[in-house]
């Protein structure tokens, strides 16, 4: 066997209590591409980023091309030609292109930069690997795809052999994603080697030579590809044997709760675009999409934080309202995207957050006045009800996980103002509401979502993951560029007409679907 | 050198912060003192003697905390929704012009109304100018991005000038022979004294009594709450439903009407007239007594104690050893910024590595 | 009649070379402290310290000179202080991550105050400001106008290309650009985001001190209280005015000396009917106005006052 290119030797962080990396070894081999596999929170991330300097390693040692790699250095991991291709693109929207990839390249202290030869360079690279781009063009005029090439670019413009991705494929659609595992074939022929970071198992059999498990820190297992299988790696994954996901179809769909006809956004970074849909009691409408498409535009108007600017939304027969407490007077439950930023007020304490969107209300306050007694009180029973585990109602929420900050925004909006009422919501806007989550955590949202539609809410799911879409959507529609295609049976839907649909062919989906079937069989001929 | 989060906030840390804090200031000031060739025990002993030694010195320093303590808390109050007012200085000269053309005499005699009547008027109008001044800016930021900071200190500028306009013009004191000054207010309108033969006022009550209200208010109110998420987290804040533009509007206008009873209470409490150099910088330095007081209101009440202590002592010092009065400027400044630092520490360790 | 009076007096005003002379007199503290601002805010660090600053480069450079010091290195030593308070506030506001509000106006506050009491110490009963014998005109210069400007004009005229240069041309200016833009994405690429805010903060605050030498050894010839007059916010104000390019900065800095040299005229000729603090109000005026004209396009560096901790997400 050939000297790995790559090796790490016993790596070990620590984090206040938490041991995110717990004396890990690993090897990389020229040529390969090695998946690193865990849930959210399985340490993952923390590896890489002490293997590429963002991070100290409290004990162990890291190899590069058989030299001792020095630690907390990103300037040395770049120089023994490791480079990193974040998950969320570390890209400067106001610079070109090639300001972007050449930044860093050169000496700090040269007077003037090498333009010309610079450009020449990154063209040269961009056509060994396939990667076509614009080097003038503005970063932020770039589509997500494209700036994942440039990001990739970044790297090989560096000099990187051994490349990391992490998560590479969250905001890409099927098809993109097909695209970007054929470059990496390409790098990995001509000698490269890949670290493919992702929590998703059939994508990991699908690109890698070999795979490394990590769960809770440790790592559980290694394995070829070619010899192990999706469940073996959930079981590892997870450390328990996993239940494949199951459907539980709505029984009782109702009258229609909440129609959106002809619903456009004022003209945004993302916005609607006359997108018509309707939701029933009852049921789980999901749209699935790659985000930025509008699903932002699409929950922010239905929680009452962006108006439409033509169109109309009805709720129960009348047009929605404009603000989010009379929204949730009338029963919408939000749950919004991003939970640390959006969801909580992470300086205030957990029951001040627990009753923040029906402060207005009587319940809680009178003639201006905070009603504390009643708002603890209401805190207390949702941190019960749903098993918030944290500090206390007193805590700021910034102290809580992401699952249990999850626990409380679903409690909130789950729960109702008054004691022994039972009433349900009328409608439900979750969007991502198990991103980043443990399994656990994910089973639990979900299962409370179920619970929620059987009780006779209308729900709307939007999720990037298509997994979370197909299992819970009762209907599905696809959402591109602020569209939405007809709202069809999640068992109607083939994967390929999805995608097809993510990228922007929803209407043509029906001509289109056989030869898109085609070209993907021909991909995974070529890769296998 | 990197920083690293604390786990939980360190006990010791958190004790030491006011201690190191002080003593560092203390450091910085006592270099100053042995370049003016006096003595630092002496200094020091002098200054705490000026400022807090006698009924005479604190009584001093309580007068002076009045204005301090207003300034403060229209700092804290905006601070705390993140509206970085830095105009306090301005609101404090509007809402004491206000107070002097509602309650001044102009031409021999006031406005025939009666006393109490006058005096609310009075304040309300101060409370005004302050409010709507503070207004133009807080829109500009809320409407069109346009930095705060900037516009409320050149405001500042803009403010002093129109003072200085109306103290030549249509508010001078025809008996103040060519002084800049404005009439003077009707004498039932003055505050009375709170100590006989000291300047210490009612206004001081006035002061700690907002202290308290703003306190209530931020605490237990809905707009309270309102204006403590939306500096939290304005985002996390619209989406929980609190009304952003209004919020920012209700911030500026209790901002701005703090700074502006500042200026009234200072005429109607001590000075009787308005003049050009009334506040020597009091809402800059209300601003560090926000930043003392960690944005506490109650806090408020004890920093700016503190502050006036400093500022008069370090007078009653200068005058006694010959260090210059600007010694009082330099300690307050320096104090802020080693709070800052100290509180820093408090939640974070550096690592030198 | 009046109008036609104040239209010909105007005109009159233009046409005279002195007036021109005055204009890029003016703009010389604004060009040099918006050029210090523009540095600190490329690197995404607000710098309200600037006030302050310039006091204390009056200060220090004039007591340098007034101690014997050759001028230039007066110059020289308003740019050390305005380093060292600029040292100051990188530790602050990039070694401890603190508010970049708080810690510039901090730095405004102890600045101005140190000087008031270094001047005090030093002369303690003085009732006239002592003088020194500022910088002469560059009578060996052969261009009308700028012949008669201090040395001092000259430097700031000719920054403007450098910084130019050194932004759009040099390794170092698009790795200070790209860390005002994505702090991370600078780190990632292996340069350090410390380092270089701290760079700019310190080579921008020495530019502030210049700005405010110009003050003592060029405009006038001695140290006053409140000389610097709410000038370090008006860069503040004009570089948002300039959308932190430095030939835009220039353009600002002399459209906006004009009308305060316009100013000043009409408050001494004949004519003035209005108040002279009306006139005095106008440049603080104009400042805003000029904020809000650009408040809508403004393309604010993405990164600026937003504090970066490396190893946190």
């Amino acid at each position: 066997m050939p000297a790995p290119v790559l090796k790490l030797s016993h790596i070990t962080k620590r984090f206040g209590s938490l041991t995110a990396n717990d004396d890990i070894s690993l090897e990389l081999y020229a040529g390969e591409v090695l998946a690193l596999l865990g849930e959210n929170g399985a340490g993952k991330s923390t590896l890489v980023s002490i293997l590429f300097g963002h991070y100290t390693a409290d004990a162990g040692h890291i190899e590069a091309f058989a030299k001792p790699l020095p630690a907390g250095d990103p300037k040395a991991a770049l120089a023994a030609g490791i480079g990193m291709v974040h998950q969320h693109f570390t890209l400067a929207d106001n610079l070109s292109v090639l300001d972007n990839v050449m930044m860093g390249s050169e000496s700090l202290w040269q007077p003037f930069t090498r333009r010309g030869k610079a450009r020449a360079k990154l063209l040269d690279v961009a056509k060994r690997f396939g990667l076509s781009v614009d080097a003038n063009a503005r970063v932020g005029t770039l589509s997500v795809g494209e700036r994942q090439r440039v990001e990739i670019l970044k790297a090989l413009y560096r000099g990187a052999r051994i490349l990391i991705l992490d998560e590479p494929t969250a905001v890409l659609t099927p098809q993109e994603s097909e695209a970007l595992f054929a470059v990496l074939s390409q790098m990995v022929a001509q000698g490269l080697s890949i670290i493919f970071i992702s929590h998703k198992l059939g994508e990991v059999l699908r690109v890698s030579q070999r795979v490394a498990v990590l769960r809770a820190g440790e790592l559980v297992a290694q394995a070829r590809a070619s010899e192990t299988t999706q469940s073996q790696l959930a079981q590892w994954m997870v450390g328990r044997a996993l239940n494949p996901a199951q459907r539980h179809p709505a029984q009782n769909v109702g009258e229609a709760v909440c129609v959106l006809d002809q619903v456009s956004t004022a003209p945004a970074r993302e916005r609607l675009n006359e997108a018509s849909l309707t939701l029933h009691r009852g049921e789980i409408v999901a749209i699935a999409g790659v985000s930025g498409n509008g699903q932002g535009a699409l929950a922010q108007l239905l929680c009452g934080t962006r108006p439409a600017s033509a169109g109309t939304v009805t709720l129960m027969g009348r047009a929605l309202p404009q603000k989010p407490a009379q929204l949730v007077a009338l029963g919408v439950a939000r749950i919004p995207e991003d939970r640390h930023e959006v969801g909580v007020i992470g300086d205030l304490p957990l029951w001040e957050n627990a009753v923040a969107e029906r402060l207005q209300s009587r319940t809680f306050s009178r003639f201006g006045w905070v009603r504390r007694r009643a708002a603890y009180a209401y805190a207390q029973r949702v941190i019960e009800a749903f098993d918030v585990r944290g500090a206390g109602a007193d805590a700021p929420a910034r102290s809580l996980s992401g699952g249990n900050m999850q626990k409380l925004i679903l409690g909130r909006a789950l729960v109702h103002p008054q004691r022994d009422a039972t009433a349900t919501p009328k409608l439900i806007v979750a969007h991502q509401p198990t991103w980043g989550l443990d399994i656990g955590a994910v089973d639990y949202v979900q299962r409370q979502l179920i619970a929620a539609r059987d009780a006779g809410a209308a729900v709307l799911l939007i999720s990037d993951d298509l997994d979370e879409v197909l299992t819970l959507g009762d209907r599905v529609a696809v959402i591109h560029d602020g569209q939405l295609t007809p709202a069809r049976p999640a068992l109607a839907w083939s994967r390929e007409a999805i995608g097809l649909a993510m990228a922007g062919a929803g209407k043509a989906i029906g001509q289109a679907m056989a030869g898109a079937g085609a070209g993907i069989d021909e991909n995974e001929r070529a890769s296998a | 050198m990197r920083l690293e989060k604390r786990a939980q906030n360190s006990a010791i840390a958190l004790a030491l912060a006011p201690v190191g804090a002080l003593a560092f200031t203390l450091l910085v000031s006592a270099l100053l003192v042995l370049w003016a060739g006096a003595p630092v025990g002496q200094a020091y002993g002098l200054l705490l003697k000026g400022g807090f030694g006698s009924v005479f010195a604190l009584s001093e320093t309580l007068t002076r905390a009045i204005p301090l303590t207003l300034t403060g808390l229209a700092a804290t109050v905006a601070f705390k929704a993140r509206l970085f007012n830095i105009g306090a200085e301005g609101q404090l000269y509007v809402g004491a012009l206000a107070a002097v053309a509602v309650g001044g005499l102009h031409g021999g005699s006031g406005l025939a109304l009666p006393t109490p009547l006058l005096f609310v008027l009075m304040m309300t109008a101060a409370a005004l100018a302050g409010a709507l001044l503070l207004l133009g800016p807080a829109l500009m930021k809320a409407r069109l991005g346009v930095d705060e900071v900037v516009t409320t200190l050149l405001l500042n500028f803009i403010v002093l000038l129109f003072v200085s306009l109306m103290l030549d013009g249509p508010m001078k004191d025809p008996g103040a022979m060519g002084w800049p000054q404005s009439v003077a207010l009707q004498d039932e309108l003055t505050l009375s004294k709170l100590i006989a033969q000291t300047r210490v006022h009612t206004g001081l009550l006035w002061a700690w009594t907002l202290a308290v209200i703003v306190w209530a208010l931020m605490r237990f109110s809905v707009q309270g709450f309102n204006i403590r998420a939306l500096g939290a987290n304005s985002r996390a804040a619209k989406f929980a439903g609190v009304p952003v533009t209004r919020t920012v509007v209700l911030v500026a206008m209790l901002s701005g009407a703090l700074a502006g009873l500042a200026g009234a209470i200072e005429v109607a409490g001590r000075t009787g007239y308005l003049t050009l150099d009334m506040s020597p910088g009091y809402g800059y330095t209300g601003i560090v007594i926000a930043m003392l007081a960690v944005l506490h209101p109650l806090g408020v009440v004890f920093a700016s104690v503190f502050v006036a202590g400093v500022l008069v002592g370090a007078d009653s010092m200068s005058r006694a050893v010959g260090v210059p009065t600007y010694i009082a400027d330099v300690i307050v400044a320096a104090s802020l910024i080693s709070v800052l630092v100290a509180t820093s520490l408090t939640q974070y360790r550096i690592r030198w590595k | 009649m009046n109008a036609d009076l104040f239209a010909n007096e105007f005109f009159a005003i233009l046409a005279n070379p002195e007036f021109w002379v005055a204009v890029l007199r003016i703009a010389t503290p604004l060009i040099l402290g918006t050029l210090g601002v523009l540095l600190c805010e490329r690197a995404g660090v607000l710098n309200l310290g600037i006030e302050g600053i310039m006091v204390a480069g009056a200060f220090t450079g004039w007591l340098a000179v007034h101690g014997g010091a050759p001028l230039w290195a007066g110059v020289l030593v308003a740019a050390v202080t305005g380093a060292l308070l600029g040292l100051l506030h990188a530790l602050l506001t990039v070694g401890l991550a603190l508010s970049q509000h708080v810690s510039g106006l901090g730095i405004t506050m102890l600045a101005s105050a140190l000087s008031y009491y270094g001047y005090r110490v030093s002369f303690p009963k003085v009732s006239t400001p002592p003088t020194i014998t500022p910088f002469a005109e560059m009578d060996w210069l052969n261009v009308p106008i700028l012949a008669q400007q201090s040395p001092l004009t000259l430097l700031a005229l000719l920054l403007v290309p450098l910084i130019a240069y050194v932004l759009y041309r040099t390794p170092v200016g698009l790795a200070l650009r790209m860390v005002g833009e994505n702090p991370q994405a600078a780190e990632g690429q292996g340069v350090s985001v410390a380092a270089l805010r701290s760079g700019a903060i310190v080579a921008g605050s020495a530019l502030m001190g210049v700005a405010g030498s110009f003050l003592t050894l060029s405009a006038f010839n001695a140290f006053f209280f409140n000389m610097v007059n709410g000038r370090g916010w008006i860069c503040i104000a004009l570089v948002v005015f300039a959308s932190w390019r430095p030939g835009k900065a220039l353009a600002g800095a002399l459209l906006f000396a004009l009308f305060d040299a316009l100013q000043l005229r009409l408050q001494q000729s004949g004519s003035a009917v209005l108040p002279y603090q009306l006139y005095l109000m106008l440049p603080y005026l104009l400042s805003i106005v000029a904020l809000i004209l650009v408040a809508r396009q403004a393309s604010y560096p993405q990164a600026l006052m937003k504090p970066y901790r490396k190893g946190e997400r």
